[in-house]
């Protein structure tokens, strides 16, 4: 009998938590507060830049100002907005995830990519290979990457924006070097074919090479690989620059109907513009994002960007182009021969 | 007296009710209106969109391994979960409270932590996985992957629901049993298997169900290539990210129709079993 | 209780039997679920307890861990009442489409977290049935608490109801049905027969629904849009800690979570202890056995 009361002690117990809890909701968004849904790898960025920006707005009398975070791989990120996750601003891999707000959710106006200098991009970055020490398969290009024996790892191109970049890097050299769309379509299924494993974001990439030790080249943006440097020392890993890689341009914007919703428009488009502002541009550069105006950064900063060849997306016909072709459903990544690994 | 009867019997058939409308409402509500929607969204859909996904090669290949490894993954569980109900139903030996302990531990660890523990394990250079792999073996980001997670948070449901059907068991029939002179062996088969039967058939199903709709530690320890180490529900979220919500939509109706239907056959044969 | 280990001699496997039965169950049990603990524990600890003080210090964390209590101590009591009305009306009661409801039962099991999320986000999300009528009054589903707490309940629906039914099945109607034709008021007959023999079944289905709801991950991760310090669960805010490449951290987080289901097995442990005991006070006193 005593255990039946205890019973529904526990019950009534339980009950009460839920009322104190159910009471204690968290903080509503107000105009002092912004969310900020970003992608993968810019967790340590704009950890950076937030503390900076809040300390700015201290310093200008704007107290009480919040800066929240919300990260994941870009496409995710993108359809969390698009189904009301309620960001004040986007900070995404690629421009395609953000025009998808406009076309699918009619949360921003089209013309959100010329409402900031730059193509709204603060940052940009590239692909390079991150390899092991010693770099013992020799990999220095492209087409070694296809080598007997090689396993490459990549995250995927459906569901991450840096992955997408890595397939349109590859899929420019082969390109070029074969002459031919279905070279370069046949040199994309041998590279997926060397693929182990396909992680959701370009994160969870990085820690199957890193940590799980899978794998002997990441295909990897460049500011993830100088990461994995500073604080793997001790795997020696080796950064390789390919002969041709890619202009990979991270776009920001506003998203104006739920920044209107929660009267944050003002402080959301201050957010956007301290971005190109010296102290962020110097941030950004000691983050590994290549800034725009290099002047800002710091020189030992800038010394670890090596020049390098480079295609943009424009030269794919832009990203809704490049989308509807190769990563839409049905398109060529769909239709990739699936070879199997010798 | 036959009033008072006749008025208990009718009270507790209305509390039954009751009881059984407030439950139901509570379903209808939480798990049969969202069903519903989905099942509303699937209906406007043009037929070319399930050939579309469903004939798909990656999405037959998902198929076959999201059932074909659920199903090995329970089985396992059956064959090695019934030997452990067994000992911690019968015997007494030291550290029996402990392992019993233990046993939940699947259900109290996050799929996601499940993962990342077993991937860890079965890594390359992990404690397990480099053994493994210098016998020719690889299981991370292997099918195999899949089905350590598989049964990893699968293992409790068979030993969890045999154990209090094997301490409910009247030791008297076997003992009868034994004293007509039935063997060890003859009486397990014949006395309390049969007995046991419907408990591992649930334990079963549950296993079953649970392993098909697994997502968060399979994708930290499975390759996730299409066609190959890509599970079901994976291909959904794929999907989903890429804004494809028919797609999405089908798979998601194609799954629960078929675990629907799977769970249906299971829980008939345990009717016929009971019955 | 026929729950004996030492039942007769009759009815024994031969001692090598047992004892390889013994082994196997150890090494099963090792094998399979202490040796991924033990490694999730070893990560945690690598760094010393510091890793556990800096962990707890950050906001994050305690908000994701308020977040997935609350969660929890609502979804669990909910959850609860109305498994237990389901399997008492259930196993009570004849009717057409009663197997097909039970199998309507195994459906959140068996439909993946993933999708789970999808149903719901394809009500209360922006494109969702419900979705412009939310918008319009400013009323928050999914990506905020009530979201969650939806894809809780969802997922762990099943625990308390699909744990009892089987222990009804079992038990004797015969009793019931003596003290019904005695006269006895259902609730009388459901306190005093019922619920004795469902007791453990119950507590067991109750421990089982608190550790899912605080370790779920493929639903809550659909809807929660991850916001760190407002919508990360503990779960989700494990993953992001092991996406920051801080394994120690994540490791120590997830032992947490999983201290607090083990507290709630333990716990189940002990009271199955007691009972035990209690039972065994009660034939060893002749008075109150009549």
């Amino acid at each position: 009998m005593k255990l039946q009361t205890a019973f529904f002690c526990i019950l009534l117990c339980l009950t009460g938590l839920l009322s104190f809890f159910g009471c204690s909701d968290s903080e509503e968004p107000s105009a002092l507060s912004l969310l900020n849904v970003s992608y993968d790898p810019t967790r340590e960025l704009y950890q950076a830049l937030n503390k900076a920006f809040v300390e700015q707005c201290d310093h200008e009398g704007l107290s009480g100002v919040v800066v929240e975070q919300s990260h994941g791989g870009s496409g995710k990120q993108a359809r969390a907005v698009l189904d009301g996750l309620e960001a004040d601003v986007v900070t995404l891999a690629l421009g395609y995830d953000i025009d998808v707000l406009c076309s699918q959710g009619h949360l921003i106006p089209a013309d959100w990519q010329s409402r900031l200098p730059h193509n709204s991009s603060p940052f940009y970055s590239t692909i390079v290979f991150l390899v092991r020490r010693g770099n013992p398969k020799g990999i220095a290009d492209w087409g070694d990457l296809i080598h007997d024996g090689v396993e490459v790892i990549t995250p995927n191109p459906k569901t991450s924006g840096g992955a997408r970049w890595n397939y349109l890097a590859a899929w420019a050299w082969a390109e070029r070097k074969y002459g031919s769309e279905a070279a370069a379509q046949d040199f994309l299924a041998t590279l997926f074919s060397h693929v182990p494993v396909l992680d959701t974001g370009a994160r969870g990439a990085t820690n199957t090479f890193i940590q799980q030790g899978k794998g002997d080249v990441l295909l990897a943006w460049e500011n993830e690989a100088l990461l994995v440097l500073r604080d793997y020392p001790d795997q020696g890993c080796e950064i390789v620059h390919p002969s041709l890689s890619i202009r990979a341009e991270p776009p920001v914007a506003l998203v104006d109907a739920n920044a209107d919703a929660h009267g944050s428009r003002s402080l959301a488009e201050k957010y956007l513009n301290f971005l190109y502002t010296d102290t962020a541009q110097a941030i950004g550069a000691a983050q590994f994002y290549r800034p725009i105006r290099p002047e800002a950064a710091a020189a030992e900063d800038m010394a670890r960007f090596r020049p390098l060849a480079m295609v943009s997306i424009d030269d794919f016909g832009g990203w809704s182009a490049a989308h509807a072709k190769h990563f839409a459903a049905d398109g060529i990544y769909d239709h990739l021969p699936r070879k199997r690994n010798p | 007296m036959s009033r008072s009867l006749a008025n208990s019997n009718a009270s507790s058939q209305s509390a039954h009710r009751l009881a059984m409308g407030l439950g139901l409402t509570y379903m209808s509500l939480l798990v049969l209106m969202p069903i519903a929607g989905l099942l509303l969204r699937s209906i406007q859909l043009p037929p070319g969109e399930y050939l579309r996904v469903l004939q798909a090669p990656e999405t037959m290949a998902a198929f076959r391994l999201s059932f074909g490894h659920a199903f090995l993954a329970a089985l396992f569980n059956t064959v090695t979960g019934v030997p452990v109900a067994w000992v911690l139903a019968r015997y007494a030996f030291p550290g029996k409270r402990l392992l019993d302990v233990w046993i939940d531990l699947p259900f109290a660890l996050p799929t996601a932590v499940a993962g990342i523990a077993l991937c860890t394990l079965y890594g390359p250079h992990g404690f397990l996985g480099a053994p493994l792999a210098k016998l020719g073996l690889k299981v991370a980001y292997t099918h195999w992957g899949v089905f350590i997670a598989m049964s990893f948070v699968s293992i409790p449901f068979v030993i969890r629901t045999v154990q209090p059907a094997l301490l409910n068991l009247d030791p008297s029939q076997e003992e009868a049993a034994a004293c007509l002179g039935a063997s060890r062996l003859y009486c397990l088969r014949r006395v309390i298997l049969p007995e046991l039967l419907p408990s591992i058939l649930t334990g079963f199903s549950m296993a079953f169900a649970r392993d098909i709709g697994e997502y968060g530690s399979i994708i930290f320890i499975a390759g996730n290539i299409p066609g190959e180490t890509e599970i079901l529900p994976l291909r959904i979220v794929h999907a989903l990210e890429c804004y494809d919500y028919a797609g999405a939509t089908v798979l998601a109706i194609a799954m629960m129709v078929a675990s629907f239907l799977l769970l249906l056959l299971i829980n008939l044969l345990q009717k016929r079993q009971t019955s | 209780m026929n729950g004996n280990p030492s039942s007769s001699p009759l009815v024994m496997e031969p001692p090598w039997v047992r004892r390889a039965l013994i082994a196997f169950a150890c090494l099963h049990i090792g094998l399979l679920i202490v040796l991924p603990f033990a490694s999730v524990l070893w990560q945690a600890f690598s760094h010393g307890l510091s890793t556990f003080s800096q962990l707890l210090a950050t906001r994050d964390t305690r908000s994701a861990i308020a977040l997935t209590l609350s969660i929890a101590a609502i979804a669990v009591p909910v959850n609860s009442l109305f498994g237990l009305l389901l399997a008492w009306g259930l196993t009570h009661l004849r009717f057409p489409g009663r197997r097909f409801l039970l199998t309507l039962l195994d459906l959140p099991f068996s439909i993946s977290p993933v999708v789970a999320g999808l149903l719901f986000i394809l009500i209360f999300g922006n494109n969702g049935y419900l979705g412009p009528f939310l918008r319009s009054h400013h009323l928050k589903v999914i990506f905020a608490f009530p979201g969650l707490l939806l894809v809780t309940l969802f997922v762990t629906m099943p625990f308390v109801a699909k744990e009892l039914i089987p222990l009804m099945d079992d038990a004797d109607h015969d009793e019931e049905e003596a003290a019904r034709l005695l006269g006895g008021s259902w609730w009388r007959i459901f306190w005093k027969i019922t619920f004795p023999n469902i007791k453990w079944g119950l507590l067991y289905g109750i421990v089982l629904c608190t550790a899912r709801a605080m370790g779920e991950f493929g639903a809550v991760a659909v809807v929660s849009g991850s916001i760190r310090g407002r919508t990360n669960t503990l779960p989700l805010h494990i993953e992001a800690l092991f996406q920051d490449g801080d394994l120690p951290a994540a490791s120590a987080a997830a032992s947490l979570l999983a201290l607090l289901g083990i507290i709630s097995l333990v716990s189940r442990g002990i009271a199955a202890r007691l009972r035990k005991r209690s039972e065994a006070l009660r034939l060893s006193a002749p008075s109150s056995t009549p």
